[in-house]
């Protein structure tokens, strides 16, 4: 076995028994990135030098007996729009291609600290929305299982980047699926984190109320490794949990007997693939064969949240985003004068997407239609939590599919915002609710695509889901976990 | 009658007085090489986040408090979104419907009236930066300058009613809230600096109508004075307008301090829409009850308690209450002397006369001053120990050289020269020295004995007491 092609416990057992060394780990992978991030555009800057230079740190300081991390010395991904600093941080968007952080993100100054060799930035949609990595402003990263498809998105190249075995971990952020919709067709766990468990401090905003940053792993237990080690309050986040970071990784083998487990009744209609549907049931099968206790669960205003959603971060993102004019950072037009400036800096910066979403917001928040637009949608979300609430009294967990569909082509929707937008159909009532969520893998499809299942808990339950999806990941017997890549020559298939 | 009433309501901003700015820990003080007290929070660098700052909203909340505004147990910020150089993420952290305070009201005295203007609300919010043109405005510069270590100081807004009816009304309502936040320390108030601003809403209506007319806002006014006369003058130009047959326009006016005049912006504000919604980054923001009855009980007196409390406790007459109110460190001075002096006319006439003349004119440091010293030299006075003139020389010595007035009249043999015996060298000697005036005294001319006192008051650099010294001359020459 190749050492990139080993999860992140893995590797880390490797070297703290000191099999192997951390340069290494982080050599073995940036020769997968070369042989195959050409093909796959996983990564929008790579950072190979700061990479060894972590890695040489880590093993000298290994060397030298020094306690360490147990993710000391495994590289890992980050998306592009984490703020790291010195070094280049573009949200995948013009108007930020030459941006380099005065400062680091709060998680990356964590992942510093334990001593994780950054890999480099993956590709994203530009700004986080998207669902595809279509709307990246440099390249769409391609789908490893099958590169004439999409990866997802927006977290797209930190998905590629780990189920392609360029990167063992990657971090990404989720806002209304964007970790957990790629995590799906890449066939990988993603985890969005309850919203305030992650530091925002240091994630160039796109929804403010959303956005949260989560891991994409090969399995729960490292998904569970890297949630333990950027997890925690962060006096510099207002919105950060005050609360106390279990050790994630602990009884994680606890089980799901006597779980109580519910199926979203209301996911499974004829827009969704039916194997899908029947992938998602067989798993809950599963899970009732070793002892949960399963039934379906009634999320009525399901169909409300997409609504919802599409005002209130479109809403957040038109506000968030009015600092880019060109001024003191980030890409400047040419032009004759100071207004000129700032409309080409925009309308050159930004792409199709991020401008709809920022024209749809300033609508949304306009006097006279505050109340019809923004202030329904807050309700809503109201509404939709309060589902949750009432849903978790019955119920541990509830599950659904994560993506209605296995991954779509490259071009499929691009020109449609609205199916676009309803790929993440599945994802975005939990994070208009504000609790974790985690995609899993829910076997192939007969295309020979990965499909997933998402099953979320209540806040501050992400114990229970990576318990879940632990039990789930012993249960695979023989479903390929990778992609079956072919290397040619020069790194093209 | 007049035709129109005037109507009034002011918009106040006040720089609060914290060690550091609103969201982030940079340094919220005034001056500084331009954008050294930055960072990624108050320049808006993408992936900043605010932190509230406990102690602005304590300056806050003690602000409210002591303007009678309701507390709100719970407020929220919420996002201005406007688009302005100065303004570095483009929107501001500011609170709309859901304010710290609600209500309230600030008696102040106007022309020997108590006058109470209602309060609309007082906020919370962070300062936008400070730009700097080589040329008339943004648009028509060579280029442009922008400073941001301004941005992210904490300002508390205050919005009145439209209770006020005049320029003059207006300026006396500021100078008083100015004096009421300078005594509960939330602010230093310089209007100069920028540290307390004020714009202005005015309208006129037929008096006797209950209805608001049409209002112009007024800004740009940069002292109390500007304040007064830019009222004044839009109301001249409004009454003109109005006169007539004309209407105002709804629109914001610019006071040009060296034309004297308000002049409208055309078109540019007005219809702004500044798509408020609560701003997603902080938490609404919580004030336990135990918190505000804490800032309540630790409020000091304010200035109107005292104006009242200084004319019950020690007969001041109002005018000099009014100068202890206005400087509220002489009137610590006065209260300080007073608790071992108790003629207390008395000793206000000291204070506010001699004391504060001598003050002023050397340029002492009041806190510097003891009031002990002044005590000590009117109780010698009454009981005449010593007399006025050098009653006024001890004063004077006592500031410059901090030494204790008792001690100066040991050493320096101040005290008082009476009786025959004492004064008979002096009043002999004079009356050597002074042929001419004894001359014409004798001839029946009374002034020339003031000036044989006089000689001998010199003599005795003041020491003698002249009544007596009037009597030993006459009992002496007409003998």
């Amino acid at each position: 076995m190749k050492l990139h092609e080993n999860t992140a416990v893995v590797l880390s057992q490797l070297l703290a028994k000191k099999e192997v060394s951390a340069i290494e780990v982080t050599q073995s992978f940036l020769n997968r990135i070369g042989d195959l991030d050409p093909l796959l555009k996983a990564f929008v800057t790579l950072t190979p030098e700061f990479a060894l230079k972590t890695a040489a740190e880590v093993d000298q300081k290994r060397i030298n007996g020094k306690r360490l991390h147990p993710l000391a010395g495994v590289p890992i991904a980050i998306k592009d729009n984490i703020c790291t600093e010195g070094i280049k941080t573009t949200c995948a968007s013009r108007i930020l291609s030459n941006y380099h952080p005065p400062f680091d993100a709060t998680v990356v100054s964590s992942l510093k600290a334990i001593g994780m060799p950054l890999l480099g930035k993956t590709n994203m949609d530009e700004f986080a929305m998207g669902s595809s990595t279509e709307n990246s402003a440099f390249f769409t990263s391609r789908n490893p299982w099958d590169p004439e498809r999409v990866p997802g998105g927006s977290s797209g190249g930190s998905a590629v980047a780990v189920a392609a075995g360029m990167a063992p971990l990657a971090l990404g952020s989720d806002t209304g699926g964007s970790v957990r919709q790629p995590a799906s067709f890449c066939g990988l766990i993603g985890l969005r984190p309850t919203y305030g468990r992650v530091s925002r401090y240091g994630l160039i905003a796109f929804a403010s109320s959303l956005d949260q940053i989560g891991p994409l792993a090969l399995t729960a237990e490292d998904a569970a490794l890297l949630l333990g080690a950027i997890a925690g309050y962060d006096r510099l986040d207002s919105t950060s949990l005050p609360e106390d970071v279990p050790d994630y990784s602990k009884e994680l083998g606890a089980g799901i007997k006597g779980i109580r487990i519910g199926l979203i009744g209301e996911n499974v209609d004829q827009q969704f693939d039916p194997e899908v549907n029947a992938a998602v049931k067989r798993k809950l099968t599963m899970l009732e064969q070793h002892g949960a206790v399963t039934g379906e669960v009634s999320l009525p205003l399901t169909d409300y949240g997409l609504g919802a959603y599409y005002l209130i971060a479109p809403s957040e993102a038109s506000s968030n985003l009015g600092r880019y004019d060109g001024v003191r950072y980030g890409y400047k037009a040419e032009s004759r004068h100071l207004e000129e400036m700032f409309s080409n800096t925009r309308g050159e910066g930004f792409g199709a997407e991020v401008k709809r979403r920022i024209m749809i917001g300033t609508y949304a928040l306009s006097a006279g239609y505050y109340d019809a637009y923004y202030l329904k949608a807050m309700q809503v979300r109201t509404m939709i939590r309060r589902n949750y609430e009432k849903a978790f009294q019955s119920f541990d967990l509830i599950l659904g599919a994560a993506t209605p569909t296995p991954a779509f082509k490259i071009g499929e929707k691009s020109d449609d915002p609205l199916q676009m937008y309803l790929s993440d159909v599945c994802n975005i009532n939990d994070a208009l609710a504000g609790i974790p969520s985690i995609s899993v893998p829910a076997g192939l499809h007969s295309s020979g695509l990965p499909m997933g299942m998402q099953i979320s808990a209540p806040p501050s339950g992400e114990k229970l889901l990576l318990a879940a999806a632990h039990f789930l990941d012993g249960q695979k017997r023989g479903v390929p976990q990778r992609p079956q890549l072919e290397i040619g020559e020069g790194g093209s298939k | 009658m007049d035709r129109y009433e005037t109507v009034i309501g002011l918009e106040i901003h006040v720089e609060l007085q914290t060690a550091s700015k609103l969201f982030c820990g940079c340094s919220a003080t005034f001056g500084g090489e331009p954008n050294s007290n930055c960072c990624p929070v108050c320049l808006g660098l993408p992936g900043s986040l605010p932190v509230f700052n406990r102690r602005a909203i304590e300056l806050a909340a003690t602000a409210a408090l002591a303007l009678n505004s309701e507390i709100q147990g719970k407020s929220r910020f919420d996002r201005k979104n406007y688009f302005y150089p100065d303004l570095p993420k483009a929107y501001q952290v500011s609170q709309y419907d859901q304010p710290l305070a609600k209500g309230g009201f600030l008696d102040f005295r106007i022309k020997n009236e108590i006058r109470r203007v209602n309060l609309e609300r007082v906020h919370l919010e962070e300062e936008a930066g400070k730009l700097l043109h080589a040329g008339e405005s943004i648009l028509d510069a060579e280029y442009s300058l922008v400073d941001y270590n301004r941005a992210g100081i904490p300002l508390l807004e205050i919005v009145t009613r439209p209770d006020l009816r005049s320029g003059s009304e207006a300026r006396f309502f500021l100078e008083s809230l100015r004096l009421l936040l300078l005594y509960i320390g939330v602010s230093d108030c310089k209007m100069e600096e920028g540290s307390l601003r004020c714009d202005a809403n005015i309208s006129l209506r037929p008096t006797g109508s209950q209805e608001l007319g049409i209002k112009t806002e007024v800004k740009n006014m940069n002292s109390f004075k500007a304040v007064e006369a830019a009222l004044e003058f839009e109301a001249v130009r409004q009454e003109k307008i109005l006169n007539s047959g004309g209407k105002v326009g709804q629109e914001t006016c610019h006071w040009n301090e060296e034309t004297r005049e308000t002049i409208p912006l055309r078109g540019k504000e007005g219809s702004s829409d500044y798509r408020y919604f609560p701003e997603p980054d902080l938490l609404p923001l919580l004030l336990e009850k135990s918190l505000i009855r804490e800032l309540a009980a630790s409020l000091p007196e304010l200035p109107l308690q005292r104006f009242q409390r200084l004319q019950d406790n020690y007969g001041l007459a109002e005018s000099e209450a009014q100068i202890f109110i206005d400087n509220r460190d002489l009137g610590d001075f006065f209260e300080s002397a007073a608790k071992t002096y108790n003629n207390y006319r008395n000793l206000a006439n000291w204070v506010q006369g001699d004391f504060l003349f001598q003050v002023r004119e050397r340029g002492y440091r009041l806190e510097k001053t003891l009031p002990d010293h002044l005590v000590e030299i009117l109780v010698q006075l009454d009981n005449g120990e010593i007399s006025r003139p050098v009653a006024k020389n001890l004063l004077a010595e006592s500031l410059k050289t901090g030494r204790s007035p008792l001690e100066l009249i040991a050493t320096n043999n101040l005290g008082r020269i009476t009786g025959r015996d004492q004064l008979l060298p002096l009043v002999e000697q004079v009356i050597a020295e002074n042929p001419g005036a004894v001359d014409n005294f004798r001839r029946g001319k009374e002034k020339a004995v003031a000036f044989l006192v006089g000689k001998v008051m010199a003599l005795s650099s003041g020491r003698a007491d002249p009544g007596e010294l009037n009597r030993l001359f006459r009992d002496i020459i007409t003998k």
